[in-house]
């Protein structure tokens, strides 16, 4: 049970990491659907450099790096040269494809280091929980320090206000003297940097070799919690979780040899999450509401 | 000048100048603003207060001339330099966030580092002394239209402003508000802070400055004491000719004519969370007739224009037309029958900005055009009717075109106004029911349109308005009705209500 447990978390980290990313850069209004070819670029990239360097820590240091300059590609086009967000992102993602593939096409058949876990004295020891929660590696600790700092920096910082206020109403926030554009940038670079960590998480520690396309739709996953978790960074690690439960669900039918198709379960984690969220977020429709500026080109003053 | 009189200066602007690529938006303005006065700035849309103002506020930089603070000279690159020299403005439409708090949308305005919950209590205190009452953990959105600008004004007081801009900001507010704010600029103004009030409303300028500058086509035509200066001559100076005045119809002309247009009890939910409910609205409208809607905006308009028109569906006695019940019928059979719409959105409701002209008179009237019912005259079209119809209403309306035929959104908004006002003209209608039809037009254009619907009333049509210009209500209505938070007032002579009455229905005192 224990084991199951720390393995539905671990699953969810690279959805949750990604999803977090994208958050923010939603909220600063710019509307990146190149978050699965961003975990691609992390995931190659950190399998590379464990590779090259045997160290797992700098793969996630590369992964992120990876993450960062894929997505600066992204902002110069959208938000410096102000081409059409939805289809310079869907570029991003069959670009990064292409290319993930054929970067990671000589490591195919190796297998990478992974992230060593750190227990956490004392807290491990604690009954039932402490395993689950204090003995993991430090992409899931980070993670879920990212949850509440993304959660308190919006709500108790001035640049979480900044880029709230920016997804809410450039023009405003243009007039009172912030640059839009670099608060833009910045947040799509910080969902980059997001991105590839969670790309960076599949190989250093769900599946330590290189296949192609091996993110397997976690990154549109990611885009659609987003929007289902009505961009609440505590409501996204609800749905990571219902997420990579599911997909566990799935081997545990596959061992006990239930009679179900595998394709559907292959499905059901996607439409779980899916169902899960919608229902959450009609309940809560009061304060679900998109930033305003979303996917919106700011054109400076004209 | 003397150095004695350069101490009550303030700011002092010389020669400034601003071209945007080829058009001069300011022509060499030059305007001296001293401590402590409230100085207006009056002008047509497209005159160059907006630009001027910009340019003090660091938003667009002038092309040439000075900026005097104090009597030195500085330049203001952005809005947080201005800032730093005491200048404070509140914007039009305003800068606000709708999904922050009044607190969060004041904390990023701010230059210097507190916490929240500092601010909080400061923007109570603020709050208090300057009785501007606001709750700072409330959303923005949330907030009325008059609370949203005592917002803006709290984050330009907590500043300590030497120089506060004001763009029109009266237009969106009741009489009572606009009273409510003429008291907080006074006291502002007696504590030694300058307040620059741009207006194109010529009694308020009256009643709250005691400078005007006017500017036409980016020069200064005239710069005195309002003391010096009458309504009339303000407005000439400001429009560049005489302004003709209208004349109304006689009201008890049609009181015998027969009822063109009934609501009953007409109810709709609200659109989206932030509309508002229709509640039992009732009214009628006789041949002849013009009906005037006041009201702040927010209040169910847009859902009373939607319903009218036909977008949203209901039963179907709750619209009576003549004799037929249309309540629950669309938008074309409603057309059909002689009744026309003009809504409130010119660009991109009323007319469809990014076609041409042409094509957009096309779209109103293309049921007209293919003459043989048969398969092929409902395909192809025969381009020059509704070029011919195109130009007739351009030539009939007066509508100054930057070339001919141009896309929609390349008309200013007056023109586009008349151009859409002269399309449902040209449809002959029995009923015109018009929403806002002349906000943010310039003075002009806007006699002109007003004209254009009395003329309309007085060929025996029914008019239904739906305006926040109080000025236009009382100006052409015969009768006069308030909508307030989704509920009508019960319609009453022109002559027989006030502006106090009218503030009282709108629900605030």
């Amino acid at each position: 049970m224990e084991n199951l447990l720390i393995t539905i978390l671990l699953t969810s980290i690279p959805i949750l990491l990604a999803g977090l990313g994208e958050l923010v850069t939603e909220k600063s209004g710019v509307l990146n659907l190149g978050v699965e070819g961003m975990m691609l670029c992390g995931a190659v990239a950190a399998l590379g450099s464990v590779l090259i360097f045997g160290n797992p820590y700098i793969g996630i240091l590369f992964g992120a790096i990876a993450g960062i300059l894929i997505s600066t590609v992204f902002s110069f086009f959208t938000i410096t040269l102000m081409t059409n967000q939805v289809a310079t992102g869907l570029g991003l993602t069959i670009f990064a494809t292409a290319l993930t593939g054929l970067i990671g096409e000589p490591f195919v058949g190796k297998t990478a280091a992974s992230l060593p876990k750190l227990e956490i004295i004392f807290l491990s020891d604690i009954p039932y929980i402490g395993k689950i929660l204090f003995s993991n590696d430090i992409l899931v600790y980070f993670a879920i320090f990212l949850i509440f700092f993304i959660h308190f920096g919006f709500q108790n910082t001035k640049i979480g206000i900044i880029i709230r206020a920016v997804g809410d109403n450039h023009d405003s926030a243009h007039s009172i003297g912030y640059s839009v554009k670099l608060v833009r940038w910045i947040s799509t670079s910080f969902g980059g940097m997001c991105a590839g960590m969670g790309g960076a998480y599949i190989p250093l520690a769900l599946t330590p070799h290189w296949s192609e396309g091996m993110t397997a739709g976690k990154g549109w996953i990611a885009l659609a919690l987003v929007v289902f978790s009505s961009w609440m960074p505590i409501r996204l690690l609800i749905g990571a979780l219902i997420f990579g439960g599911i997909t566990i669900l799935q081997f545990v039918a596959q061992a006990r040899g239930w009679d179900v198709p595998s394709q559907f379960l292959n499905m059901l984690p996607y439409l779980a999450t899916i169902l899960a969220l919608a229902l959450i977020s009609l309940k809560l429709r009061h304060n679900n509401y998109a930033p305003a500026c979303l996917g919106k080109h700011f054109l400076g003053n004209k | 000048m003397t150095n004695n009189l350069d101490a009550m200066t303030f700011i002092e602007v010389k020669n400034l100048s601003k071209t945007f690529d080829q058009f001069l938006a300011n022509d060499s303005i030059s305007i001296n603003i001293k401590k402590g006065e409230i100085h207006a700035l009056l002008g047509e849309n497209g005159a160059g207060k907006s630009t001027l103002v910009k340019c003090l506020y660091g938003v667009v930089k002038p092309t040439d001339g000075q900026i005097l603070i104090n009597g030195n000279h500085v330049t203001i690159n952005n809005p947080r330099e201005a800032r730093s020299y005491g200048i404070g403005m509140v914007f039009q439409h305003f800068s606000l966030f709708p999904a922050l708090t009044v607190s969060e949308n004041i904390l990023i305005s701010l230059d210097e580092k507190i916490t929240k919950k500092y601010l909080e209590d400061k923007i109570s205190i603020t709050a208090k002394q300057w009785s501007l009452p606001i709750e700072p953990t409330k959303k923005v959105l949330d907030l009325s239209v008059g609370e949203q600008q005592r917002v803006e004004i709290i984050r330009c007081l907590l500043q300590n402003p030497k120089l506060l801009i004001m763009d029109e900001p009266t237009s969106v507010l009741s009489p009572q508000e606009i009273n409510q704010l003429f008291k907080v600029l006074r006291k502002l103004a007696n504590s030694g802070c300058s307040i620059l009030y741009i207006s194109h409303k010529l009694n308020e300028i009256k009643q709250i400055a005691s400078k005007v500058t006017i500017l036409r086509s980016g020069k200064v035509i005239s710069s005195t004491s309002t003391s010096k200066i009458s309504t009339t001559s303000m407005a000439e100076k400001m429009i560049g000719k005489k302004v003709k005045k209208i004349t109304k119809i006689s009201k008890n002309r049609f009181v015998n004519s027969p009822n063109a247009i009934s609501i009953n009890n007409l109810d709709r939910k609200k659109l989206s969370q932030f509309g508002t409910e229709l509640k039992k609205i009732s009214f009628n409208v006789k041949y002849g007739e013009i009906l005037g809607i006041a009201g702040v905006a927010g209040n169910g308009q847009v859902e009373l224009m939607n319903a009218l028109s036909g977008e949203t569906l209901g039963d179907p006695d709750e619209i009576i037309f003549e004799d037929k019940k249309i309540g629950n019928t669309n938008i074309k059979f409603r057309r059909s029958l002689g009744l026309e719409f003009v809504p409130e959105e010119r660009n991109g409701h009323a007319t469809v900005p990014d076609i041409t002209l042409t094509e957009n008179t096309f779209l109103t009237f293309y049921n007209t055009y293919s003459k043989n019912n048969n398969f092929l005259d409902n395909i192809l079209l025969s381009s020059n009717m509704s070029s011919d119809d195109s130009i007739s209403i351009i030539n009939d309306n007066d509508v100054r075109c930057p070339y001919s035929n141009p896309l929609a959104d390349q008309l200013s908004g007056g023109n586009l106004q008349k151009f859409i006002v002269g399309r449902s003209l040209k449809a002959n209608p029995k009923v015109l029911i018009i929403s806002q039809p002349t906000w943010g037009v310039d003075i002009g254009a806007a006699s002109e349109i007003r004209s254009k619907l009395l003329l309309l009333a007085k060929a025996g049509k029914a008019i239904i308005l739906i305006s926040q210009d109080l000025d236009e209500i009382y100006e052409i209505s015969n009768k006069i009705c308030v909508i307030n938070n989704g509920s009508l007032s019960t319609p009453k002579i022109t002559s027989k209500i006030s502006a106090t009455d009218i503030g009282i229905l709108m629900g605030i005192n």
